[in-house]
C-alpha cells in the first residue's frame, strides 16, 4: 500500500447539519458526529438544525474565535448552493475560506439512499471523513484581485448585440460595438414582417440602431473583425482590423443611387440569398445603416466610374487596426440559416424550390401580385425540418423558430397576396407559447397540413411547371398523398456560423452542435468557461428574437456587476508548476486547451511556468506530467490521495 | 472494516457530471451507497495513479463519470479522458487487475437517471465478479 502523507495539525471544527428532516430522517447524525469527533485533528464536532441558519451560522464564528479552529468542515447540503454562504462564514471567523470543506451528505446521501438509512449514514461518515483529510492539507489561498476595466467590446451588431450595447451604455460603460458586415442588424435586418406583431427587420433595427446613435459611450465598427487577443476578464487587449467602405461623406443619396446604377459589375446578391442582383457598390435596403454605401472590392473593377457621380468614393481608402482595451468580451454572432444540399427536396435542381429564407425576402420585395420566376403563385408547399431535427447527421436540434416563421409566411401569403392552397408537411408543428395563435389562424383559414416521420420524406419530382410532392401521412394512417404546388419552400433551420478565425483567436468552448457552448444551461447559462467571454443570442443554439434579447438582457446583468467595480475576484483554483521536480517536456503545454503555460528559464534549465491569466483550473495538465511537477490548487494530489484512502478504511 | 463489500469510488465533475449525481438525490433516485464520489473540475484531470491508489486500498472499482462532448472545457476532454483510461488499463494488466474494474461513461448534468443506471450495473458486476471469483 502507498505510504500517504501525513496532515498537518490543524484543529478542525465539523459541523453535521440536520437540515430539519432532510438528512436527519435517513442519516443517524448523532451517530456520526459521536464517531468524527475521535477523528485526528477533529477538535470539535456539532449537530445543527439548519447550518445555513443565521444563528448556526454565529455559532460557527463563536467556535472559530474560541477555540480557536483553524479549519472547518460543514456536512451538509450540495456546495452548489451554499458553498460561498460557508466560505463566508469562514472568512468572518477569521479563517482562510479556502480552509474549508463542504460535504454533500443530503443529495449524495441521505437522499439518494433514503432507502437505507444505515448505509446512507455509513457513507456519511465515510464522506465526512474524505471532508476532514482534505481540509487537513488545504492551503490557504486568496481570491485573486485583478483591476477591470468598465468597457465591454461586443461582437456582432446584431439585434441581440444592438441591444445590450444600449444597456450597458445606459448603466456607465463604455461600449464597443463591432460586426464583420458593412451594415448593422444582422439576420434581422434581412426579414419582413416578423411573427407575431408583424413589425418588420428592418423597422425593428433601425429602431436600435438610432438608439445606439444617440448614446456616446457607443462606439460602432463594422466591416470589422478580430485579428488577435490577449489578457483575461477585466483587462482584454484586443486588434481589430477595420475595413474600408471606400465610400464617405459628403454625397447625398441621389448621388450614391447614380453612382449604384453606373456601376458595371453585377453579382448575386446574397443579402437577398442570390433572388436579386447587385453592383460592386452596394447597399442592402434604402433606410440601412451606417446609412451609406459600401464597395465591394472582392469584385470591384477600380474602373471609377462611381467616383464620376459621387465625390465621397476614395478607393484609396486604407484597413485600420484599432486596439481594444475592455472588461469583457460578448459574443451575439448569430448564425447563418442552413443551406440545403443540392438535390435536397429538389433545391438547386427543380426551378421552384427555394428556402424559407428566400421566401422572406420574394415576400418583402414583391408588390402586387405574388411571382416567382415570372409565374404567378397559386399554391405554395412548406416542407418542414430541413437541417434541424435530423436523426442523422449534425444538426440534431430542433430550431425553434421557424415553424413559427413558416406559419407566418403562409398567412402573409394568404392575407396579402391572395395565395390560397398552402401545404404543410411536417415533422409535428412546434409553435410554442403565444405563437400557437398563429398555428390556429393558419388552420381555420384553410391551410392543410399533413405529417410524416424521418426514414418517409416527402418526395418532390418536376410535374411540368409545377412540382409534385408525395407523402405518406401519418394523419391519415400513412395515406398516400400526391399534390401539386406552384412553389416548394423547404424550412430551413439554423446553423451555427462559421467563425474558426475568430474561435481560434478567442478560444471559445463549442458544444457539441457546434453553437457556443455555456458552463451550465440552467444554473449558468450565458457565461463560458473563459472568464469574461459571455454569450447570447443565436451563436449559443437557436432562438427567436424575443429568447435572443432574453439572453442578452441575462448577459449584461451578468457582466455589469462584474465589472462596474473596477476590480474582479477569480478563483484561485488554478495550476502551480513545483520548478524544483519540473523537467520541462512540454507535455503539460501540449495538453493545455488555453495556452495557459509557457516555457522559461530557471537556474536548473527549462521548466514550466503558469500563465495565471489564461489558467481556467481544468486540470488537463495534471496527468500528463511524468514527474508530477503541477497540481491544481485546491485540488491537489496531496488532498485526492488523503481523500481516495480516508474513504477507503 | 467497511459496511459497503463493493466500494466504488467515482470521479465527478464540478460542472457536469456532480449536478447529473445531486439530481439523481433531489429525485430520491436510489443507487447503490458504496458508490462515494469525489469531485474534479474535469474528468481529464483524473491521475491514473488515483486509480491504482483506490484499488490498493481496497475498493472494488472506480468509475468516471466523465464530462464528455459537454466538458465546458472544450472537446478534447473526450479523448484525453479516454487516453487516462487507456493507461491506467495498462497498469491494472501489470498489477494483474481486470480491466472491467475500471469503468467511464459521460454523464451529462441532467443525467441523472443514467448515472443511477449505471451504478446499480457496476455495482451488480463487481458482486457478481467476487462471488465467482470465491
Amino acid at each position: 500500500m502507498s505510504k500517504e502523507p501525513e496532515s498537518k495539525e490543524k484543529r478542525i471544527g465539523v459541523y453535521i447539519c440536520r437540515c430539519g428532516s432532510n438528512i436527519a430522517d435517513y442519516v443517524d447524525v448523532e451517530k456520526v458526529c459521536t464517531e468524527i469527533k475521535n477523528e485526528k485533528n477533529v477538535r470539535l464536532s456539532r449537530v445543527m438544525m439548519f447550518a445555513c441558519a443565521d444563528s448556526s451560522q454565529k455559532d460557527i464564528i463563536a467556535d472559530i474565535r474560541n477555540e480557536p479552529l483553524d479549519a472547518i468542515v460543514v456536512a451538509s447540503c450540495s456546495p452548489k448552493l451554499h458553498l460561498h454562504t460557508f466560505r463566508a462564514v469562514a472568512e468572518r471567523g477569521g479563517l482562510n475560506p479556502f480552509n474549508y470543506v463542504q460535504v454533500n451528505i443530503r443529495e449524495q446521501s441521505s437522499w439518494a439512499h433514503s432507502d437505507h438509512p444505515d448505509q446512507a449514514t455509513e457513507k456519511a461518515l465515510d464522506l465526512i471523513k474524505a471532508g476532514i483529510a482534505r481540509v487537513s492539507l488545504s492551503e490557504p489561498l486568496n481570491p485573486i484581485t485583478i483591476p477591470a476595466e468598465n468597457s465591454v467590446l461586443i461582437l456582432g451588431a446584431g439585434v441581440a448585440g444592438m441591444r445590450s450595447a444600449i444597456e450597458l451604455a445606459d448603466l456607465g460603460s463604455q461600449v464597443y460595438l463591432v460586426d464583420r458586415e458593412f451594415f448593422v442588424g444582422g439576420r434581422v435586418a434581412q426579414w419582413g414582417k416578423m411573427a407575431t406583431t408583424d413589425q418588420t427587420g428592418e423597422e425593428l433595427v433601425k429602431s436600435l440602431y438610432q438608439q445606439i446613435r444617440n448614446r456616446r459611450n457607443i462606439k460602432v465598427y463594422t466591416g470589422a473583425h478580430v485579428i488577435s487577443s490577449k489578457g483575461s476578464i477585466g483587462n482584454f487587449d484586443v486588434q481589430i482590423k477595420v475595413i474600408p467602405r471606400y465610400v464617405e461623406p459628403p454625397c447625398d443619396p441621389e448621388g450614391f443611387s447614380k453612382a449604384m446604377e453606373a456601376c458595371p459589375v453585377t453579382v448575386d446578391d446574397e443579402f437577398n440569398f442570390g433572388l436579386t442582383k447587385r453592383k460592386a457598390i452596394f447597399h442592402n435596403f434604402r433606410s440601412e445603416f451606417p446609412a451609406f454605401p459600401v464597395i465591394d472590392m472582392a469584385v470591384c473593377t477600380r474602373c471609377g466610374i462611381c467616383a464620376r457621380y459621387c465625390q465621397g468614393i476614395n478607393l484609396d481608402q486604407k484597413e485600420e487596426i484599432v486596439q481594444i482595451h475592455a472588461g469583457t468580451i460578448f459574443l451575439a454572432t448569430g448564425f447563418n440559416p442552413y443551406e440545403p444540399r443540392k438535390g435536397e427536396f429538389g433545391y438547386g435542381q427543380l426551378p421552384n424550390v427555394i428556402s424559407l429564407q428566400q421566401l422572406k425576402r420574394l415576400l418583402e420585395l414583391t408588390t402586387g401580385e405574388f411571382r416567382f420566376r415570372d409565374k404567378k403563385i397559386g399554391s405554395v408547399a412548406f416542407i418542414y425540418c430541413v437541417g434541424s431535427r435530423q436523426m442523422d447527421g449534425d444538426n440534431k436540434y430542433c430550431s425553434r423558430y421557424c415553424c413559427t416563421s413558416a406559419i407566418h409566411a403562409a398567412l402573409q401569403l394568404r392575407q396579402e397576396f391572395h395565395v390560397s392552397n398552402i401545404y404543410h408537411l411536417n415533422k409535428g408543428i412546434r409553435t410554442y407559447g403565444k405563437q400557437e395563435i398563429l398555428y390556429e389562424q393558419s388552420s381555420r383559414a384553410g391551410d392543410i397540413y399533413l405529417q410524416f416521420i424521418e426514414d418517409e420524406p416527402p418526395v418532390v419530382e418536376a410535374n411540368g411547371e409545377k412540382a409534385r410532392l408525395t407523402i405518406n401521412d401519418i394523419l391519415s394512417d400513412k395515406h398516400e398523398i400526391s399534390l401539386l404546388a406552384d412553389l416548394v419552400v423547404l424550412v430551413t433551420g439554423m446553423v451555427p456560423r462559421e467563425n474558426n478565425d475568430l474561435n481560434r483567436i478567442l478560444k471559445v468552448p463549442i458544444g457539441k452542435d457546434k453553437f457556443y457552448n455555456e458552463i451550465h444551461p440552467k444554473l449558468r447559462p450565458v457565461e463560458t468557461v473563459i472568464d469574461g467571454l459571455v454569450i447570447s443570442g443565436c451563436c449559443q443554439g437557436p432562438r427567436n428574437i424575443h429568447e435572443s434579447v432574453g439572453s442578452a438582457l441575462a448577459e449584461v446583468a451578468k457582466v455589469y456587476n462584474v465589472i462596474n467595480k473596477g476590480e474582479i475576484q477569480l478563483e484561485p483554483t488554478l495550476a502551480v508548476v513545483d520548478p524544483a521536480v519540473c523537467e520541462w517536456c512540454g507535455k503539460c503545454a501540449e495538453a493545455c486547451p488555453f495556452d495557459a503555460i509557457e516555457k522559461v528559464q530557471a537556474e536548473k534549465g527549462w521548466v514550466a511556468q503558469v500563465i495565471e491569466g489564461n489558467c481556467k483550473g481544468c486540470g488537463m495538465c495534471t496527468p500528463v506530467c511524468p514527474t508530477n511537477a503541477i497540481d491544481i490548487k485546491g485540488y491537489s494530489n496531496r488532498e485526492i490521495r488523503s481523500m481516495i484512502v480516508a474513504m477507503s478504511a | 472494516m467497511s459496511t459497503f463489500p463493493h466500494k466504488i469510488l467515482v470521479f465527478s465533475t464540478e460542472k457536469i457530471s456532480d449536478p447529473a449525481i445531486d439530481l439523481a438525490g433531489l429525485m430520491k433516485l436510489h443507487y447503490p451507497a458504496a458508490a462515494h464520489v469525489i469531485v474534479l473540475p474535469c474528468s481529464s484531470a483524473v491521475r491514473p495513479e488515483w486509480i491504482m491508489l483506490a484499488f490498493e486500498t481496497g475498493y472494488a472499482g472506480v468509475f468516471i463519470a466523465a464530462d464528455g462532448s459537454d466538458c465546458p472545457y472544450g472537446e478534447s476532454c473526450i479523448t484525453k479522458t479516454a487516453k487516462i483510461v487507456e493507461r491506467t488499463h495498462l497498469l491494472m494488466k501489470a498489477k494483474g487487475i481486470t480491466t472491467n474494474r475500471l469503468q467511464m461513461a459521460a454523464v451529462c448534468s441532467v443525467c441523472a437517471e443514467l448515472f443511477v443506471r449505471q451504478m446499480t450495473l457496476f455495482s451488480e458486476e463487481l458482486s457478481l465478479a467476487t462471488t465467482n471469483a470465491d
